[in-house]
C-alpha cells in the first residue's frame, strides 16, 4: 500500500502536523513501507467476524448521577500556557 | 540481592531504618544515574518523609504495608499530583497533574516511597527508550546498548539498583521487553486488572500498568498493591482480588504449558532460542506437562496491534493543542499554534504514528485497516482462548533477539515494530504476560522468557514463574552495577 | 418562486439534559458559576483521566426515544468523533455513531389545524462543548479568545429528524412540540435562551413535484422558535433566489445572525470534515434490556396531547382551555391534584385560568410553586359549594390564601366570612335598608325593577358581603311587594 504525498498532506492537516517539503519523499516512503507490511491482513478471510473494540467483555458500566467537587480554579488553571480573567486565552480562532 | 520481600524482613526486624534504607539507595542511585540516566525528576524529598513516617509506625509496633518505605519509581506516564509528568516528551516537559493516578492513591495507602519519575520512550511510543525526547537511558549490563522500552527507565532503574521496584506501562511489551533487556521481572497484568486512570493514555484499549521488580515475588507483591476494581475507570474488571502472593508456590507438576510453535521462526535469535529450549526443559524436569499449542494468526498480531494502537493514538493525542496545558508555541492564528506546537513538540516517531493512525481511520480507509484489525483481534482472541482451553500457560520468547547498540535500529521503524512480535498478542487479547531472566548471551546480554496466561490467570503465571526462578538460580543475576549496599 | 420550490428541512435538536452531574464525571451542571469553576481532570481533557457514564443519561435518553416512539437499540455504544476546536479539551467528542440509542421514531405535529407526522432518524447522546469569549465583537475580528470548559461535559441528546418538514411554521411547530414533551418527561428545561435547546437547521429547496433533494446548508446553533422558523424560511428564499440566478448552493454550515435577520456562510476546508469515528475505548457498550425498556415505558408521564383529549373528555373542559393548561406538566398536575382533592373539573380550571393565573404569574412562579396549594383551592371550592361563603367572598378568601399559606376553612373563620343563611338576621338588615333608602323603595314599586340592584347592593355591604344573595333577593322581593 502506497501512501501519496497528496493523502499525507490531507491527513497532516487532520492532524495538526506539518510534514516540511525536504520531509516528504522520506514521510511518504516510512508510512508506505509500513502501510505495505500491515496490507497483509488483506489475505485473511474475515466474513462473518465480529469486531473486537475491547479486551475485556464489559457492559453497563456507570456511575450514579451525583455531584463531586470539581478542581480548585487555580489548580484547573495551572497548567495553562496562557490565561486571562480566570479563562484560557488562545489566539484568533479564524484563520485569515 | 536486595528485593522488597527481603527489605520489609529487614524494616520489620529494625535493622535498617526506613529513612536509612531510603538514603542508602539515594547514594547509590547518586552513583549509577550519571551511566545509566533512568529518571527525568526526582522527588526524594517526599520519599523521605514517607519513610520517617513509615519508621514512627514501626516503632508504635504497627504492622507495615510489605512495601511501605521499600524505595520504588514511577514511570513518567503515571500522573502524580504535584509532580511532573512529562511521557519524556517536550509536550508535557512542564506538565503537573493536579491528580493522582488510582495506582499511585492505592500505593500511598501503602505507605509507598518514590524516589522519582523514569524515562521512557515519548508517549510509550518504542522498544528501546530512544525515543525519549528528555534522557537517553543506558541498559545497566552494556551502556552501549539500549534498555529496551518503552519502560526502559523503569527497567534499567529496578537492575542498576537505583530503585527497588518500578511501575510501568506495557501496549504492545513496553514492560515485558525492557525487562527482559536489563534481566528483570516485568508483568503486564491482564486488562482491567489495574486500573488506568490517571496512566497517560497511548492506546487505550491496549495499555496496562504493571510492576517491574527483581524477583517474581516482588512483582506478586507490587500486583497486590496495584491491582483491583476502580470506579474510575470504566474497563476496570469487577470483583475483588486474591492475594497474588499465596500463587508462590514451588510446584509446577500437573501444569501444562503450551509452546507456539509460532514464536520459534526464523527471525528468532539462536542463543534466544537456546535459552528458551533449555527453560522448557527445566520445566520438563520440575514435572510440568509441555505441549505443543498452534496459534497460526498470531502472525498477523503485529500488524494488527499498529493499526489499533495507532489509531486510538492519534486520537489520544489530539489533545496536546497547546491550548490548556502544555507546551505552546505562540502563532497569530489558532490552527498555527496548534500545528507548530504539535509539530515541534512531538518528536519524529510520534509523529509518524499520529499520522498513521489518522490515515487508518480517515474516509474510506477505515473498513481496510481498522476494521479489519478489529477483526484480526477477535481472531487472536478465540485462537488463545482455545489454546487455553487445552494448556494453562503458553510459553515463548519475550524478544526475539536481546538488547543491541544504540543507533541500530532507530532509523528503520519497521524494523523495530517487529521486535515486538512476541509481546503483542496478550495486549490483543488482553491476556496476562510475565517476562522473567532465562540466562545470558554470550555478549552478557541477558535473555528473557515470557509466559502467557489467561484473562485474570495472574496467579498460574506467578506461579510457574516462581518455581521457575527458585530451579534456576544461575538465570537471577545482578547487573554489573546494581548491587545496593545497605 | 415559493409555489415554484418546495423547502425541505430536517432539523437535528440538542438537548441538554437535566442531570445533577456532568455526563461522565462529577462537576456540576448548573448554570452559572466563575469561568472554569466547574471543571475537573475528566471534562478539561487532562492526559491521563477517564471517562465513566452518568446513569442517569441513559434513562433520560430512553424516555425520550419511547416518547418519541423510537425503537431502543438494546446494544449501543459510544465513538469518538475527532476534530479539532478548541472548546473541546481533547479535540474529540464522545458520541454516539453507527449504534445510537434510539431510531427510528416520529413526531406527530399540528400546523394550520393539521396533524402531520415527522419522522425521527435517531437520538444518540454525547458530551456538549465549552463556551468560546471573543474578545472582539464577532469571531472575525478577535485577536484572541476565551475560553470556558464549565459547561463541557454536560449531557446532551441530539434527536435528528428525517427531511420531512416543509417550512419555517413546521420546523418551528416540531421544535416546540419536541421543547413540550422534553420538559413533560422532566429531562430538560428547554430553554432555548440559555441554549439548553437549540437546533441545526439543514435546509434545502428543490422544483416542486421532484423528487431529488436539493443541496443543503446546515445552520448551526439557532437558539430561539422564532429563530428557526426565520432561518428556514431565509435559507429557503436565499437558495430559491440563488437557483434562479443561475447560481448553485453550496453544501456548508452557516450561521444565523439573529439582529441582521440573515443566515452567514462559515466555509471550512473539506478535509476537516473528516471525523474518523471509532468507538470509545474508555467507555464499555451500553446493553439494555427488554425489561428495562418496558419498565420505563410505564412509569412514562402522560404526554400533552393525551392529556388534551382526557381533560375534554373526563372533565368536559373545552378544547380551548384544556390546550392552555397542559401546555407545561405542572399546570396540568395541579388540575389534576385539585379534582382528585374532590373539586369540580371546571371550577378549579375556571380559578386556575382566573385568579390564581393573575397571582402566579404577578409573582413569577409556576403552579407547581403556588402559594395556594391543590388541597386548599378544593378546599375554598367545597366552601362555596356548601354555601359557606359566596363567589365573590371566595375572591378575597383565595387572596388571603395566597398571603398567609392557610386554608380556606381557617381564613373563614378567622375573618368571620361565614355566609349569613340565617332568615332572622338578613331580615334585620332588609328592614333596616328599605327604612333608610326610601327614594329607590319608592322608585321600586312605582315599577323601575332595576332599583332592587341597588338595595341587594346596600344589604350586602351592611353584611360585608356574607349574606347568602340568593336570601337577600328572596325577601327584599317579600317586603316590598307586601
Amino acid at each position: 500500500m502506497k501512501i501519496s504525498q497528496e493523502e499525507i498532506k490531507k491527513i497532516a492537516l487532520l492532524s495538526r502536523l506539518e510534514v516540511k517539503e525536504e520531509h516528504m519523499a522520506h514521510v511518504e516512503k516510512e508510512l508506505s513501507d509500513i502501510l505495505t507490511y500491515v496490507a497483509e491482513l488483506d489475505a485473511l478471510e474475515l466474513d462473518g467476524v465480529e469486531p473486537m473494540a475491547h479486551a475485556v467483555p464489559l457492559h453497563n458500566v456507570f456511575r450514579e448521577d451525583e455531584t463531586k467537587p470539581s478542581l480548585d480554579h487555580d489548580l484547573a488553571l495551572s497548567n495553562a500556557p496562557e490565561a486571562e480573567d480566570g479563562y484560557f486565552k488562545v489566539p484568533r480562532v479564524v484563520q485569515e | 540481592m536486595a528485593t522488597i520481600h527481603e527489605l520489609h524482613k529487614k524494616l520489620v526486624n529494625k535493622e535498617i531504618s526506613a529513612v536509612e534504607l531510603t538514603n542508602a539507595v539515594i547514594a547509590h542511585k547518586a552513583k549509577v544515574e550519571p551511566t545509566v540516566h533512568a529518571y527525568l525528576s526526582d522527588s526524594h524529598d517526599r520519599a523521605l518523609a514517607t519513610a520517617k513516617l513509615v519508621d514512627e509506625t514501626i516503632a508504635k509496633g504497627e504492622a507495615i504495608s510489605p512495601l511501605a518505605g521499600i524505595p520504588g519509581a514511577i514511570k513518567d506516564n503515571i500522573c502524580i499530583k504535584d509532580e511532573p509528568a512529562t511521557c519524556a516528551s517536550k509536550m508535557l516537559e512542564n506538565f503537573i497533574p493536579p491528580y493522582n493516578a488510582s495506582v499511585i492513591e492505592r500505593l500511598q495507602d501503602n505507605h509507598y516511597v518514590s524516589l522519582g519519575k523514569l524515562n521512557m520512550d515519548e508517549f510509550a511510543m518504542g522498544g528501546s527508550t530512544e525515543n525519549s525526547a528528555l534522557a537517553k537511558t543506558t541498559n545497566p549490563w552494556n551502556i552501549d546498548c539500549v534498555p529496551g522500552g518503552s519502560s526502559g527507565g523503569s527497567a534499567a532503574a529496578v537492575s542498576s539498583g537505583s530503585a527497588i521496584w518500578a511501575l510501568g506501562s506495557d501496549t504492545g511489551g513496553s514492560i515485558r521487553q525492557p525487562a527482559s533487556f536489563c534481566g528483570v521481572v516485568g508483568l503486564k497484568p491482564t486488562y482491567g486488572n489495574v486500573s488506568r486512570y490517571g496512566l497517560i493514555a497511548f492506546a487505550s484499549s491496549l495499555d496496562q500498568i504493571g510492576p517491574v521488580t527483581r524477583d517474581v515475588t516482588d512483582a506478586a507483591l507490587v500486583l497486590n498493591a496495584i491491582s483491583g476494581h476502580d470506579a474510575k475507570d470504566s474497563t476496570s474488571i469487577p470483583g475483588t482480588r486474591v492475594d497474588y502472593t499465596t500463587a508462590l508456590v514451588n510446584d509446577v507438576k500437573n501444569l501444562k504449558i503450551g509452546v507456539p510453535k509460532e514464536f520459534f521462526g526464523e527471525g528468532l535469535n539462536s542463543e534466544v532460542r537456546k535459552a528458551i529450549e533449555e527453560a522448557i526443559e527445566t520445566y520438563k524436569k520440575l514435572g510440568a506437562e509441555i505441549v505443543e499449542v498452534s496459534l497460526p494468526n498470531s502472525k498477523y498480531a503485529l500488524s494488527a496491534y499498529y493499526i489499533i494502537a495507532l489509531a486510538e493514538a492519534s486520537s489520544n493525542l489530539a489533545r496536546y493543542d497547546g491550548v490548556s496545558y502544555g507546551m505552546r508555541v505562540p502563532a497569530d492564528n489558532l490552527v498555527e499554534m496548534s500545528t507548530k506546537t504539535r509539530t515541534e513538540g512531538f518528536g519524529p516517531e510520534v509523529q509518524r504514528r499520529i499520522l498513521l493512525g489518522t490515515y487508518v481511520l480517515s474516509a474510506g480507509y477505515y473498513d481496510a485497516y481498522y476494521l479489519k484489525a478489529l477483526k484480526v483481534r477477535r481472531l487472536i482472541k478465540n485462537e488463545f482462548d482455545e489454546a487455553f482451553s487445552k494448556v494453562d500457560l503458553i510459553l515463548t520468547p519475550t524478544a526475539p533477539n536481546t538488547s543491541y547498540k544504540f543507533g541500530e535500529k532507530a532509523n528503520d521503524p519497521l524494523a523495530m515494530y517487529l521486535e515486538d512480535i512476541c509481546t503483542v498478542p496478550a495486549n490483543l487479547a488482553g491476556i496476562p504476560g510475565i517476562s522473567i531472566p532465562a540466562g545470558m548471551s554470550s555478549s552478557n546480554l541477558p535473555i528473557g522468557m515470557q509466559l502467557l496466561g489467561p484473562a485474570m490467570g495472574e496467579e498460574t503465571l506467578l506461579r510457574a514463574a516462581f518455581t521457575f526462578e527458585q530451579a534456576r538460580p544461575d538465570c537471577q543475576l545482578v547487573a554489573p552495577t546494581g548491587e545496593v549496599s545497605l | 418562486m415559493s409555489s415554484k420550490y418546495e423547502t425541505v428541512v430536517g432539523l437535528e435538536v440538542h438537548t441538554e439534559l437535566k442531570t445533577k452531574s456532568k455526563i461522565f464525571c462529577g462537576c456540576t451542571t448548573e448554570f452559572g458559576g466563575d469561568q472554569n469553576t466547574h471543571v475537573c481532570p475528566v471534562c478539561l481533557g487532562l492526559p491521563g483521566a477517564m471517562p465513566v457514564l452518568n446513569k442517569q443519561v441513559v434513562e433520560f435518553a430512553i424516555k425520550v426515544g419511547l416518547a418519541l416512539n423510537c425503537e431502543i437499540l438494546n446494544f449501543n455504544k459510544f465513538d469518538r468523533k475527532n476534530y479539532y476546536y478548541p472548546d473541546l479539551p481533547k479535540n474529540y467528542q464522545t458520541s454516539q455513531y453507527d449504534l445510537p440509542i434510539c431510531l427510528n421514531g416520529h413526531l406527530d405535529i399540528e400546523v394550520n389545524g393539521e396533524t402531520k407526522r415527522i419522522g425521527i432518524t435517531r437520538i444518540h447522546m454525547e458530551e456538549d462543548a465549552g463556551k468560546l469569549v471573543h474578545s472582539g465583537n464577532t469571531i472575525s475580528d478577535s485577536k484572541s479568545s476565551n475560553v470556558d470548559y464549565n459547561r463541557t461535559g454536560v449531557p446532551l441528546l441530539e434527536i435528528v429528524s428525517e427531511p420531512d418538514i416543509r417550512s419555517g411554521a413546521e420546523a418551528r411547530a416540531y421544535v416546540e412540540k419536541l421543547r413540550s414533551i422534553l420538559q413533560y418527561l422532566e429531562v430538560s428545561d428547554g430553554r432555548m435562551e440559555e441554549g439548553s435547546l437549540r437546533g441545526d437547521c439543514n435546509v434545502s429547496v428543490r422544483l416542486r413535484g421532484t423528487k431529488e433533494f436539493g443541496t443543503r446548508t446546515e445552520t448551526k446553533n439557532v437558539n430561539s422558535l422564532t429563530a428557526i422558523q426565520k432561518v428556514v424560511e431565509y435559507e429557503a428564499l436565499r437558495q430559491a433566489k440563488l437557483i434562479e440566478a443561475g447560481g448553485k448552493v453550496d453544501q456548508e454550515t452557516r450561521t444565523w445572525d439573529d439582529a441582521q435577520g440573515i443566515t452567514i456562510g462559515m466555509r471550512k476546508k473539506d478535509e476537516e470534515n473528516d471525523y474518523r469515528y471509532f468507538p470509545e475505548p474508555d467507555l464499555v457498550p451500553i446493553v439494555i434490556t427488554d425489561e428495562k425498556i418496558e419498565e420505563v415505558r410505564r412509569a412514562l408521564p402522560e404526554l400533552q396531547d393525551a392529556k388534551i383529549e382526557r381533560f375534554v373528555s373526563e372533565y368536559g373542559l373545552s378544547r380551548e382551555d384544556a390546550t392552555i393548561l397542559t401546555v407545561s406538566r405542572k399546570t396540568a398536575d395541579f388540575l389534576d391534584a385539585t379534582v382528585k382533592a374532590g373539586a369540580d373539573a371546571k371550577t378549579v380550571a375556571n380559578w386556575m385560568l382566573g385568579d390564581l393565573s393573575k397571582m402566579i404569574n404577578e409573582s413569577g412562579l409556576t403552579f407547581a410553586e403556588s402559594k395556594v396549594s391543590p388541597e386548599n383551592l378544593a378546599g375554598m371550592i367545597a366552601l362555596i359549594d356548601k354555601g359557606t361563603i359566596s363567589g365573590k367572598i371566595a375572591k378575597k378568601v383565595i387572596v388571603s390564601m395566597w398571603e398567609s399559606g392557610k386554608d380556606a376553612d381557617t381564613i373563614v373563620k378567622e375573618e368571620g366570612l361565614v355566609q349569613i343563611t340565617d332568615t332572622g338576621a338578613i331580615e334585620e338588615i332588609v328592614k333596616q335598608v328599605i327604612a333608610n333608602n326610601p327614594q329607590p323603595v319608592a322608585d321600586f314599586k312605582s315599577g323601575n325593577g332595576k332599583a332592587i340592584g341597588f338595595l341587594v347592593g346596600q344589604v350586602m355591604k351592611e353584611s360585608k358581603g356574607r349574606a347568602n344573595p340568593g336570601m337577600v333577593n328572596e325577601l327584599l322581593q317579600k317586603f316590598l311587594n307586601d
